[in-house]
């Protein structure tokens, strides 16, 4: 033991961390070590979820002008509506950014008011889309009419069910808040919810472009 | 042979019962004698298995010890046996394909009709590279990695315990599947559209597909974890060109594990959504392309291949330098040779299917991009080879696999070179040679690494070493068994003998069926002789004994504590220095602490990752019988348990100083006792 | 010694029995050039190999921890030339390799056709290919002779030296079409063409089979291909001929159904454009032919009604001018000329024939 904290004449290789930073840092500090593995965790979730709707993308590039001697997108689909569902998830990401901004100021109550008002923007998006494949289906363009719809429904849909597994998370969250106010361990979850969110609605950008837009418009 | 003799109901019964599905007494096998003998006996030995564990009263010990266990040794073990097992079960359908060809390529009907066969090479390949390779280098990249980066466990305990049941999941699906109804006939990679709900109607698809869904997701789960672990919790000083190869390979494999099984999760998916809603991505009609399908699994499927090697490579880089005693050569060459195989692992895909019917660029250019792996692979070898010149070679056990690895293994990648130039390929696609290079390399590359593996850190692990005449014995055998049962392969396949045959035309192949045939039982005889070697070992566990958790002279920081290391893995982090950090230590004289103890965080062991794995593979069950109210209660349940597990704030503790102390004092007389004999 | 000795003729008895190697010793031309490239590049990749596995059990015997006297450096980890080496010589052996491929890619194509007979025989531009068209089905093998009118099954035969061109598809899962002494092989699947040019330089009778995994009777699925001169495929024709049986829709669907082990069927006389309708996957009448499809789907989609009445769409693609038949079943497309254009050349690979 004295050799390895002996300083007197040559300082020797030290091999073991003998005081323990976490353990004298108190427990902020090693909570702040394990979230920063838990955001980068959840960063490389998002990556290899973002890899799944890659695909979804993909498979829609390629089936996607096979309409079956069905119909084609500019048959389908009304660009107004869609335009009201996506700003419906744009705000969304907007106030999510104001409870974020609120949690920041250590305001539980403003926190959340704004996971609310998201979560009401987030079932408005999912009821307006509900409505649109309802219509579609209703008209007879199902999954199963065409290769073109069943990748539209699939990517369409993938992307919805992930709005809603965000809403059900953003319902657990708000008990959890109200449980236990803004603990560093709610805090995480709030940013992570964030980063999910925010990767929905960039999603939804590409879907809203790609899909709908082109589908449309060329 | 023209009668189509199915087993299960499933094939053209539309009606599904309210209450069980599909599910019918006609879908236990009592009319195939090979499948209800193997499930009697499965049911027996399950059964006495079951009246022990109840009888020396193990239940709750397994239950509070092992399956809720979070500490990633005890996960990695369970991963370990988990491989063991289901290779029992994936070498059983080998021997009876290896049995059943070799009488009917000698003018016989052999005994599986083609649908049972059709089922055992589909169940073989599954099972081999995801219920055997993948638990094995999985288990390895658990146990071994947290160790050498001086770690106390991984980034998310409580997820690695859900990976792992998650697997376990897939793979009971897998085995219900031998005696509930039956097994998919499409092959391990399940091509559409044969295996759309036209062409493959039975629930042998539907088993293949939540199989793999579920154990899927562990792994993508377990990969983030990995790479979290590796990239936050490396032992101070440690920077990236320190860390030992091992911890590259992991590091490596989980990048690409994380960045391909979305695309596997994805392409299953959209392959269910075909079978369960009648979508039209793969079919041959209304617009669907059945090409997209091949492209999107091999996608997944050719890093999948790497993702099985790299680790054994890694383990191959540990016992070179341990054993040679002698530091790596060509460090720094190693860790370029393998990012670069991670990268170029992922644009070489169409290799698999050149004869479909791409342009020539196309081919040239895939051809080209896969001679181009064998150039940073070969200077992996290089690296080995000139790392044991001016060694000091010892040939334990661990070292002869390694010798059996590389001249097996060099082979085996001259003929998948062959089979990269595409004009080639077009003769030997699908043939028997093919058989014959892809075991060569899975054998000779990820199986000898295995076993080397087990070898090398079953002392780690357990505290005393694997009986070195039996580790010599199983290794005998299977290298003259491998040579045996796939070089005569490779000769069939230059014959033009083709892939999953069940029947043969002519009766001049049959000797080099017979051939195999032998080969294979000496694998057998050395699967055997390794589980011997552990029997014997376990029962001479005193004399085999290591006090001092250093048995090889070994280099890497696992080897620093103790043997088991207690469940904290370090009183203390380790500080690292330079490559190679224990033979550092060692070299500079290092005095082991035993003074100043303080309290250690560790996390709580929890159920909820066995409980959730059950639920979903209650749910897989449910939909797979397409029993809805049961996937649906099972979904729910497993849901809130879910988020029931997220309001429970009690997760981790603090190990107290003085429980340290006792278990590090322990450890000191015990390397005192060591030292004086 | 004398056991080596023994052990090694056992071998290369083993390895060598003769013309079973069919691979290695194929009867056409291109699995001729495809055997030797095999041989090219395994002895290309031998300069690495043989070495490795060489050195390997030299340097484990040399340096093995009993043999003291051997050199023993336990810091030796790095030598610049050493790298260079490891690396540059798999390198080099890789680009003369990759260079090998791409000229054999090319040459070899399978759409390609031939541009010699054999290695001392050049091509007669004067001959035409003979046009051989097969269809993989559950589980067996239709051959079709367009330019004789005649169809066979599980039996295919061509002249010797005479080009062949092979159109493939499928009328169930991918199948691979190969015949190991002929050429290498080319998936067959469903709704499309693929194609292999080949020629046999032998007479004989050779093995061919599908050799991708197909289902239940894929053992079986197996036919022969006859090479014979002149006269003999002659006389092969009559015979085809000589049954009067009629390939047409109606035998071709009961074809179509299950069978294992189907015996070699000759059909004398065919139905015409049954090669068209068995690629656009529609010689039932009640699906819309692919080709017909493709072409609604490049010219807009067939609209909410193409749902429940896709047949007003048949025949769109050989009609003279779709665009104008496109915009009287759906006038709010308004299809103009470039768009029309586009979409001709989208449908051209399977319009061609």
């Amino acid at each position: 033991m004295t050799a390895m904290t002996d300083t007197t004449v040559k300082e020797p290789v030290e091999f073991f961390v003998l005081d323990d930073p976490h353990h004298h840092d108190g427990d902020g500090h090693e909570e702040h070590h394990h979230e920063t593995g838990t955001m980068l965790g959840f960063w490389i979730y998002l990556m290899s979820d973002c890899l799944i709707f890659g695909i979804l993308f993909a498979t829609y590039a390629v089936l996607g002008q096979n309409y079956a001697a069905g119909p084609a997108p500019s048959d389908l689909f009304e660009l107004d509506m869609i335009l009201i569902s996506t700003f419906m998830l744009l705000f969304s990401s907007i106030t999510y950014g104001f409870a974020v901004l609120r949690m920041d100021h250590n305001d539980l109550k403003g926190t959340v008011l704004w996971l609310m008002i998201t979560g009401g923007f987030g079932l408005a998006f999912l009821y307006l889309e509900y409505a649109e494949f309802s219509h579609l289906i209703h008209l007879g363009a199902t999954p199963q009419a065409s290769a073109f719809l069943s990748s539209f429904f699939f990517l369409v849909g993938t992307h919805g069910m992930h709005v809603l597994g965000g809403s059900i998370w953003l319902v657990v969250l708000l008990i959890q808040l109200s449980q236990r106010g803004l603990t560093h361990e709610n805090k995480r979850r709030v940013m992570c919810l964030s980063l999910f969110w925010h990767f929905l609605d960039l999603i939804w950008i590409g879907v809203f472009s790609l899909v709908y837009l082109t589908g449309v418009l060329l | 042979m023209a009668s189509q003799a199915h087993h299960g109901t499933s094939a053209s019964a539309p009606d599904v019962h309210p209450f069980w599905g599909k599910l019918s007494w006609d879908a236990f096998p009592f009319h195939e004698p090979i499948v209800l003998i193997t499930f009697i006996g499965v049911v027996l030995g399950g059964l006495a298995l079951v009246g022990a564990l109840t009888y020396f009263r193990l239940w709750g010990y397994l239950w509070k010890n092992w399956f809720t266990s979070i500490d990633h040794k005890k996960i990695g073990i369970m991963y370990m046996i988990l491989g063991l097992v289901m290779l029992l079960r994936g070498f059983a359908d080998a021997l009876l394909m290896r049995g059943h060809q070799a009488i009917a390529a000698s003018g016989g009907e052999g005994y599986l009709n083609a649908h049972h066969y059709d089922q055992i090479f589909t169940a073989h390949g599954v099972i081999m590279i995801f219920f055997v390779a993948m638990p094995f280098v999985t288990g390895f990249m658990n146990y071994v990695m947290p160790l050498q980066i001086g770690a106390r466990d991984v980034a998310f305990p409580f997820l690695n315990n859900f990976s792992f049941w998650l697997t376990v999941s897939g793979a009971i699906l897998v085995m219900v599947s031998l005696f509930v109804g039956e097994f998919s006939t499409a092959g391990w990679l399940a091509y559409a559209p044969f295996s759309g709900l036209e062409f493959s109607p039975s629930v042998g698809m539907d088993y293949y597909l939540w199989a793999l869904n579920i154990a899927g997701i562990g792994t993508t789960l377990s990969g983030i974890n990995l790479v979290v672990t590796i990239v936050k919790m490396r032992a101070p000083g440690m920077d990236y060109m320190k860390m030992p190869i091992f911890v590259w390979t992991t590091l490596c494999t989980n990048v690409l594990i994380v960045a391909t099984f979305p695309v596997l999760a994805a392409t299953l998916a959209l392959l269910t959504a075909d079978r369960y809603l009648g979508t039209h991505f793969f079919t041959n009609d209304l617009g669907g392309s059945p090409m997209m399908y091949v492209n999107l699994i091999w996608i997944w499927g050719h890093p999948e291949v790497y993702i099985l090697v790299l680790p054994v490579f890694g383990i191959f880089s540990e016992i070179v330098p341990t054993f040679t005693g002698k530091r790596l050569f060509g460090y720094a060459s190693m860790v370029y040779a393998t990012c670069v195989i991670m990268v170029l692992s992922y644009i070489v895909w169409l290799h698999h299917f050149f004869t479909m019917g791409a342009g020539a660029n196309v081919n040239a250019f895939f051809g080209i991009t896969t001679m181009i792996i064998s150039i940073p692979t070969g200077a992996k070898m290089f690296n080995w080879l000139f790392t044991m010149y001016k060694g000091r070679v010892r040939f334990d056990v661990p070292m002869l696999w390694v010798m059996g690895f590389m001249i097996t293994f060099v082979i085996g990648g001259m003929t998948g070179v062959l089979l990269a130039v595409p004009p080639a390929d077009y003769v030997l696609h699908n043939s028997l040679f093919l058989i014959a290079h892809f075991h060569n390399v899975i054998i000779g590359g990820v199986v000898f690494g295995i076993f080397a593996g087990i070898v090398y850190w079953w002392p780690k692990a357990f505290g005393f070493s694997l009986d070195p005449f039996w580790g010599k014995v199983s290794f005998w055998c299977w290298i003259i068994g491998f040579y045996l049962a796939f070089m005569p392969l490779y000769v069939l396949g230059l014959m033009g003998v083709t892939r999953r045959l069940s029947q043969f035309e002519d009766t001049f192949y049959s000797i080099y069926f017979i051939v195999a045939l032998v080969g294979a039982l000496f694998i057998a005889a050395g699967i055997g002789a390794f589980i011997v070697q552990i029997v014997v070992s376990i029962m001479r566990r005193k004399e085999l004994a290591d006090e001092t958790g250093d048995p090889w002279g070994g280099r890497t920081l696992e080897w620093a504590t103790s043997s088991p290391p207690p469940y904290y893995n370090f009183a203390f982090s380790p500080k690292v220095h330079e490559i190679d950090a224990f033979t550092h230590m060692k070299r500079e004289g290092y005095t082991r602490p035993t003074d100043g103890f303080m309290p250690i965080h560790m996390p709580h062991y929890t159920a909820t990752g066995v409980v959730l794995a059950g639920l979903l593979t209650v749910m897989g069950f449910a939909l797979i019988w397409h029993i809805w109210w049961l996937a649906a209660a099972s979904f729910a349940a497993a849901l809130i348990y879910g988020i029931g597990h997220t309001f429970n704030y009690n997760r981790d503790y603090y190990v107290p100083a003085a429980e340290v102390r006792e278990i590090e004092n322990l450890r000191t007389q015990q390397l005192a006792k060591a030292a004086e004999q | 010694m004398k056991r080596a000795l023994i052990a090694s003729t056992l071998l290369s008895t083993l390895l060598l029995s003769g013309c079973n190697l069919v691979v290695m010793n194929p009867s056409g031309d291109v699995a001729e050039q495809q055997a030797n490239l095999i041989v090219y590049s395994t002895i290309l990749m031998l300069i690495v190999i043989v070495p490795v596995i060489a050195l390997t059990v030299f340097f484990a015997y040399r340096y093995r921890a009993s043999n003291t006297d051997a050199a023993y450096e336990p810091d030796w980890h790095h030598s610049t030339t050493l790298e260079i080496i490891i690396w540059s010589v798999p390198l080099a052996i890789i680009i003369c390799l990759a260079g090998l491929t791409y000229v054999a890619t090319h040459r070899l194509d399978p759409y390609k056709p031939l541009s010699r007979i054999s290695a001392d025989q050049p091509i007669d531009e004067s001959v035409e290919p003979m046009v051989i068209q097969v269809a993989a089905m559950d589980w067996k093998w239709l051959f079709i002779y367009p330019e004789l009118g005649i169809a066979s099954v599980n039996e295919v035969a061509a002249v010797v030296n005479r080009p062949i061109e092979f159109q493939l598809t499928s009328t169930t899962v991918m199948n691979s079409f190969y015949v190991p002494a002929l050429a290498g092989q080319i998936y067959a699947m469903s709704g499309m063409q693929t194609e292999l040019n080949a020629v046999i330089n032998e007479p004989g009778v050779f093995k061919g089979f599908s050799a991708n995994y197909s289902g239940e009777g894929f053992s079986q699925m197996r036919f022969k291909f006859h090479g014979l001169n002149e006269a003999g495929f002659d006389t092969w024709v009559e015979k085809v001929r000589g049954d009067d049986k009629v390939l047409d829709s109606d035998t071709l669907e009961a074809l179509n159904q299950k069978s294992i082990s189907h015996p070699v069927t000759y059909y004398g006389r065919l139905e015409d454009t049954l090669w068209e309708r068995i690629v656009n996957t529609c010689v039932n009448g009640e699906d819309l032919c692919r080709h017909d499809m493709m072409m609604v789907d490049a010219l807009g989609g067939g609209g909410l009604e193409g749902l429940w009445n896709r047949d007003m769409f048949r025949g769109i693609c050989s009609a003279d001018d779709p665009g104008a038949l496109m915009a009287l079943i759906r006038p709010e497309l308004r299809i103009n000329k470039d768009d029309l254009v586009t979409a001709m050349t989208l449908t051209a690979p399977v319009n061609a024939n």
